[in-house]
């Protein structure tokens, strides 16, 4: 049995679909790379795996239960966590105190405060600082650490690079790294395709809101993406060839 | 980079656009001929809306200048450039709500190209046919699906009679189906000898309207020429796709 079947999933914005009947599956102890252009449905898909965005149809099956109509936080007490895109801190707290709230939804684990700070130094002496107060890099290191703390069995990634220097990227990816080692089974949207594929072992690669190409990340090329990515590796809406 | 056309119908040259400190065009120069279609993509944040915007007057550009058919139209306002045939699109599809799609496509024709009531009449009814609107003329527009907002936003602004029409992602959002039957109605556009400048993020659907791409990156042209090309361009693949480590 899977970890993660997304089967044939709708999800809507008012009058725009957009994830348009996806379906794939995750097996413990894998990263899964989404890619695609802005507006490809990837966040969407994310947000609807962790049930902040309630999909019109299709289901998703979490360790073998259907998850349809289940609220977000009760999601994260069967084991998904998502860190969302612009990380969505509360700035007024202090690192320590955003890290706790991810131990409220009670799961037993290995993750504590201490393990958070082992797992990403640069947060060690900002501990008691507010989440306001720190650096791209350091607010992005809360919302995963944040995230783990509910010692999550799936934990969702959207773009955690996303405003960061290059410096800080490979600091954050260098600790995902030590994650995806340990065994954490991943879902990363990433826009930056060689770190997506360098990190993931499956890629999904969304167009338009559906899944345009899917294999194994190492065996895939960086020009069979980048076709699948701008849509030129199928035949035109007109049928012509683009 | 391609050649800028001998006999420009548009040209911008040193366009700078700030918003505070946030520099979103740098230093843009675009000249396009009477009868091209010109494609424009880059990643989010490329600044082809703002572009846009300032080549349509809905923004001035904080240095640079804009011509239309010969003239300096830097200081017209939207609205102006419109009556004279630079006509664009919205992104995201902004209808007069309690109005009837015939009448905002009127509003267009009589307001936007400056036509007499009964000219609008049949500029408004002739634009709604092209667009494949008539079954729905007499429906409130706020009530239309999203295909049909999109095919309104088109339909208005050909009722403007636009020499010149500026396309803002026009196709996002759209089933296979609904892409094929616009990029029909503009290839008809195109026949009609009007000029296209198109942005679009779905670029499989620009590339079979647009003769030259323009890629954007961080508010400057990074390249500029015959779109296969323009496509398979490591700078462009690397603004889209990033160049970290594998």
């Amino acid at each position: 049995m899977s970890l993660l079947s997304v089967e044939d999933l709708v999800v809507r914005h008012g009058l725009l679909q957009a994830v348009r009947g996806v379906s794939f599956s995750v097996e413990r102890g894998e990263t899964l790379a989404l890619v695609g252009a802005n507006g490809a449905g990837k966040t969407t898909l994310l947000r609807a795996i962790a049930g902040a965005h309630q999909a019109a149809s299709g289901r998703v099956l979490f360790n073998g239960a259907d998850l349809s109509g289940v609220p977000s936080h009760s999601r994260v007490r069967n084991g998904i966590a998502l860190v969302p895109e612009g990380r969505k801190l509360f700035v007024q707290m202090t690192v320590e105190e955003n890290l706790l709230l991810g131990k409220t939804a009670g799961r037993p684990g290995e993750w504590s405060v201490e393990k958070v700070l082992d797992a990403f130094p640069n947060l060690k002496p900002r501990r008691h600082a507010k989440a306001g107060h720190l650096s791209g890099g350091e607010q992005q290191a809360t919302a995963i650490g944040r995230a783990l703390m509910s010692n999550p069995d799936l934990l969702l990634l959207d773009e955690v690079s996303l405003g960061l220097s290059p410096l800080v990227v490979d600091r954050v990816y260098a600790s995902l790294q030590g994650l995806i080692s340990s065994g954490t089974t991943i879902i990363l949207v990433e826009q930056d395709l060689n770190r997506a594929l360098s990190v993931s072992n499956k890629v999904i690669c969304m167009l338009e809101g559906r899944v345009a190409l899917a294999g194994d990340s190492r065996s895939m090329s960086r020009e069979e993406v980048t076709k699948a990515y701008f849509g030129l590796h199928r035949k035109s809406a007109t049928g012509v060839p683009a | 980079m391609n050649a800028m056309p001998n006999t420009a119908i548009l040209s911008a040259a040193g366009i700078h656009k700030r918003f505070g400190a946030l520099v979103v065009l740098d230093d843009i120069d675009f000249a396009m001929g009477a009868d091209e279609a010109v494609g424009i993509v880059g990643p989010n944040g490329a600044g082809k809306t703002t572009l846009l915007s300032v080549l349509s007057g809905a923004y001035p550009p904080s240095a640079g200048s804009v011509s239309f058919k010969g003239d300096d139209v830097t200081a017209l306002a939207a609205t102006q450039r419109c009556r004279l045939g630079l006509v664009r699109t919205h992104q995201v599809p902004k209808p007069f709500s309690g109005m009837t799609t015939f009448e905002n496509v009127f509003v267009a024709a009589s307001h936007g190209a400056g036509l007499a009531r009964d000219e609008a009449y049949e500029e408004a009814l002739a634009s709604l046919k092209l667009c494949g609107m008539l079954g729905v003329a007499n429906r409130r527009a706020e009530t239309l699906g999203l295909l049909d907002r999109k095919r309104l936003e088109l339909a208005r602004a050909l009722a403007a009679k636009p020499t010149l029409l500026l396309l803002d992602e026009i196709g996002g959002g759209l089933t296979d189906g609904e892409a094929s039957e616009l990029v029909e109605t503009i290839r008809e556009l195109r026949r009609r000898k009007i000029g296209i400048v198109w942005i679009e993020h779905i670029v499989h659907i620009l590339l079979q309207v647009a003769e030259r791409l323009i890629c954007m990156d961080a508010g400057k042209i990074i390249a500029d020429g015959e779109p296969q090309a323009v496509m398979a361009d490591p700078q462009v693949i690397g603004a889209y796709l990033g160049g970290g480590p594998k």
